[in-house]
């Protein structure tokens, strides 16, 4: 027997997990296009228009896919979750109706001139249309993390007849959550970007193509990983203890503790067993639990077992996706540090082999954008408003068959748009940041109809 | 003065939503217009120039469809819940469509040997969008009958022959909308095709709006109350009578080749379509037994959307005017933005 309300859970997690990527890229490539485009205007020379021009492209593609993948989020709480929209619809509402008013117009606007106005408005122009995008970015980042923050730390609200009627507008949107977690992700979403434009850098390096560009996009990359990598750890750091005041469940989920204690060791690995209640090939590390969790050697860590079970988070997801969350943290620092000390040493560009780790790492923002979300989201389980409203109430009760056709419909769409999607944005990286279409330049035999084409590489080797 | 901002708020957010809905009707519909009209292009370069009419503004015209969404969430989140529940599957293919027709935009211009996939994927995209639009608004005008506050109905109790014809009727419109626009925008040949379109889709947009006047006090009695007594009848009158000059003043234009006449009087024609079928509905937000004051959510909540609202859509309109006239004048052949 099919469980629409299962189905609905599959596909909220499956449209939400593709969205989820596509702003966190966009994002920070709105702010590093306003760099790019302001230091042309300060310098006038090709390099930072040819990249400029580059990276708007990467822009578009990805600025477009996640346009439509969210216009599917707006109407996902009430196809699929229409009882948490009709009680909580008050206050969730209201929150998205300025995104898209403050943002959403803002960023759709001036987007038009910002892909296609080059030759129709002035540089200075042009330039303040690229800046409204990245502000309409943040912004919107903005207000969808005073939606899901208020979720996760409801406030200033009374209940009146099954509906949450707001009381106090400042303490909804300055939720408990919201402050440190719209900084953790909006540094989620620029470090995603840079390491892609590191990794993208680095590959033009091993390549030995666009030496300059690349030089300059690298060092770019790792002066920034570099300054706001440790930022991203203290604020996480905070959000762990705002965690513990706010979400004690979720923070025992994220270190697999069962029984609430002083003094408790850090689990660096462990497999945690739901039937026993217990940590099955558990490492760990004694008393630095308690030292990470509360920033004291004895303070103490609430336990899952001080939870009735029907209200406990699934374990093994959330302990896993923090850990690896972290992980990723942490090698981020690495890299970025060790590429500073090589800069300062003017050796940055000699070791392939730290190319390559660059290379590799290009991914690691959106897996670790990912994995926090999934911590923080599955974290919040069994409910959808922490402590008030329960996910299985929310649920629309929608025929489990229409579930089923609308998942398995987002499933192929999402695989052939994004798909093709992923292969447009690999052909862009590619061609490279060829000459910007200001002064074409046009090879013997070779047509400048087909920018895209990869012999126009050729006049960018140094 | 005391206001009773229970009673009011509601009213004033009927008219924001509609507002934006008709925006997005107006703006977006020409853009699937040429979405639904695209394979009458005689090659890929006509229908470059057909998108890249739209491309620099496509977004933001849908936009207002996120705003009349949202707008539905923030103050009538009981009908928001109904409607996208009750038509899921309509809705859904209303979410591919926009998803096949919006990455299309981007990604038609970044293809080469795939490059007809996405001009597949606007017009297919376009066409499910219309029609699915032109369901939601035949099923909402049709009821929804609730009992005890809930709906009860199957996957496909919105599936009617009326729903149909909306979804048809709709195609029809935005396609009329889309020739309109494209007659204005472009030049050569593909102006030519745009106005030999226009024609034919005229004339079978105003057999269709016949048709659903004809019909709709017949499937709904509240409508024919609205319309038929006195004194509504009166108020009322002037909304046909201005859609049978208006459709005069589009044939006209139309049969006469005058560019900006002929979008100025289908957008006109649109407007008045919207308006009375907005009459008809109206004090419901789900007809028919729905109220727009049954399914307010809090004063607080809409007092405070509304602040939002009244100072930014003005700032909204400003610079959606101001990108438009960035992208004035014609598209010609051959010349692209990309």
């Amino acid at each position: 027997m099919l469980d629409g309300e299962l189905l609905s859970r599959i596909q909220f997690g499956f449209v939400v997990s593709f969205h989820i990527l596509f702003p966190s890229f966009s994002i920070g490539l709105a702010s590093w296009l306003v760099f790019l485009e302001g230091v042309w205007l300060w310098k006038r020379t090709d390099l930072w228009r040819d990249l400029y021009f580059f990276w708007l492209k990467v822009f578009a593609v990805a600025f477009g896919m996640g346009v439509v993948s969210g216009i599917v989020m707006s109407f996902q709480f009430g196809t699929n979750w229409s009882r948490l929209s009709e009680a909580a619809g008050s206050i969730l509402g209201p929150l998205l109706n300025y995104e898209v008013l403050t943002a959403f117009f803002l960023e759709a606007s001036f987007l038009g001139v910002m892909l296609f106005g080059w030759n129709r408005v002035g540089h200075v122009t042009h330039f303040l249309a690229t800046c409204m995008v990245a502000l309409g970015t943040l912004i919107s980042t903005f207000w969808i993390m005073a939606a899901n923050s208020w979720m996760q730390t409801p406030a200033g609200y009374t209940i009146e007849h099954g509906v949450f009627v707001p009381t106090d507008w400042w303490k909804v949107i300055f939720n408990p959550s919201l402050p440190l977690s719209f900084l953790h992700m909006a540094m989620a979403a620029f470090l995603t970007t840079a390491m892609v434009v590191g990794g993208v850098a680095a590959w033009y390096l091993l390549r030995g193509r666009f030496g300059d560009r690349a030089q300059a996009m690298l060092k770019a990359a790792v002066a920034f990983v570099a300054l706001v990598i440790p930022l991203q750890i203290f604020v996480g750091d905070a959000s762990g203890l705002e965690v513990l005041q706010t979400q004690p469940a979720k923070l025992a989920a994220i270190e697999a503790n069962w029984t609430t204690a002083r003094g408790v060791p850090w689990t660096l690995f462990a497999i945690p067993d739901t039937g026993t209640e217990s940590n099955r090939y558990a490492i760990e590390i004694p008393k630095v639990g308690s030292l990470i969790l509360t920033h004291q050697l004895n303070g103490k860590v609430p336990g899952l077992k001080s939870f009735p079970p029907q209200d406990r988070p699934p374990v093994t997801p959330v302990f896993f996706a923090f850990r690896v969350m972290v992980a990723l943290g942490f090698a981020m620092l690495g890299l970025s540090w060790l590429g500073l000390w090589w800069w300062r040493r003017h050796t940055l560009f000699d070791r392939r082999w730290y190319l390559r780790l660059w290379l590799a790492m290009a991914p690691a923002g959106f897996i670790a954008v990912l994995a926090g979300w999934y911590t923080r989201e599955i974290g919040r389980q069994p409910w959808v408003i922490y402590g008030v409203m329960r996910t299985a109430d929310a649920f629309s009760g929608v025929p489990a068959a229409s579930v089923l056709v609308s998942l398995i419909a987002f499933a192929l769409v999402y695989a052939v748009a994004f798909g093709f999607g992923a292969y447009y944005l690999v052909k862009l990286f590619r061609a490279g940041p060829t000459p910007a279409p200001q002064r074409p330049v046009v090879l013997p035999g070779h047509s400048a109809a087909r920018p895209l084409s990869a012999a126009h590489d050729a006049v960018e080797l140094p | 003065m005391n206001l009773d901002l229970a009673a009011v708020l509601p009213v004033v957010w009927f008219f924001i939503i509609g507002f934006a809905v008709l925006m997005y009707v107006l703006l977006d519909g020409f853009v699937l217009g040429i979405g639904i009209l695209s394979p009458f292009a005689d090659d890929e370069h006509q229908r470059d120039q057909m998108m890249n009419t739209a491309a620099p503004i496509w977004d933001g015209n849908e936009t207002w469809l996120i705003l009349g969404i949202a707008g539905l969430y923030a103050a009538f989140p009981r009908a928001y819940a109904l409607i996208l529940s009750t038509l899921y599957l309509p809705a859904l293919l209303m979410m591919v469509g926009l998803v096949f027709r919006g990455v299309a935009f981007e990604f038609r211009f970044k293809a080469h040997k795939t490059r007809w996939v996405w001009g597949l994927g606007f017009h297919l995209g376009s066409l499910a969008v219309a029609f699915a639009q032109g369901v939601f608004l035949g099923a909402l005008v049709e009821g929804m009958p609730l009992e005890g506050g809930k709906y009860l109905g199957g996957a496909f109790s919105w599936f009617s022959p009326f729903a149909v014809m909306t979804g048809c009727a709709l195609v029809f419109g935005y396609g009329l909308l889309g020739a309109t626009w494209l007659f204005m925008k472009t030049d050569g040949r593909t102006q030519r095709i745009a106005a030999d379109l226009a024609r034919p889709l005229m004339m079978v947009v105003i057999a269709f709006m016949l048709m659903v006047s004809v019909w709709v006090p017949f499937i709904n009695a509240q409508v024919m109350q609205r319309w038929f007594t006195w004194p509504n009848l009166l108020y009322l009158a002037p909304v046909p009578l201005l859609t049978v000059l208006v459709a005069g003043l589009l044939w006209r234009a139309v049969l006469t080749d005058r560019e900006v006449q002929s979008f100025r009087w289908a957008m006109a024609l649109f407007v008045l379509g919207f308006i009375g079928l907005a009459a008809g509905i109206w004090p419901d937000i789900v007809p028919p037994h729905l109220t727009i004051w049954q399914a307010a959510s809090p004063v607080t909540s809409q007092g405070f959307t509304l602040v939002g609202a009244l100072l930014m859509i003005p700032v909204v309109l400003g610079y959606t005017v101001y990108s438009y006239r960035v992208f004035r004048g014609k598209v010609h052949a051959g010349e692209g933005y990309h």
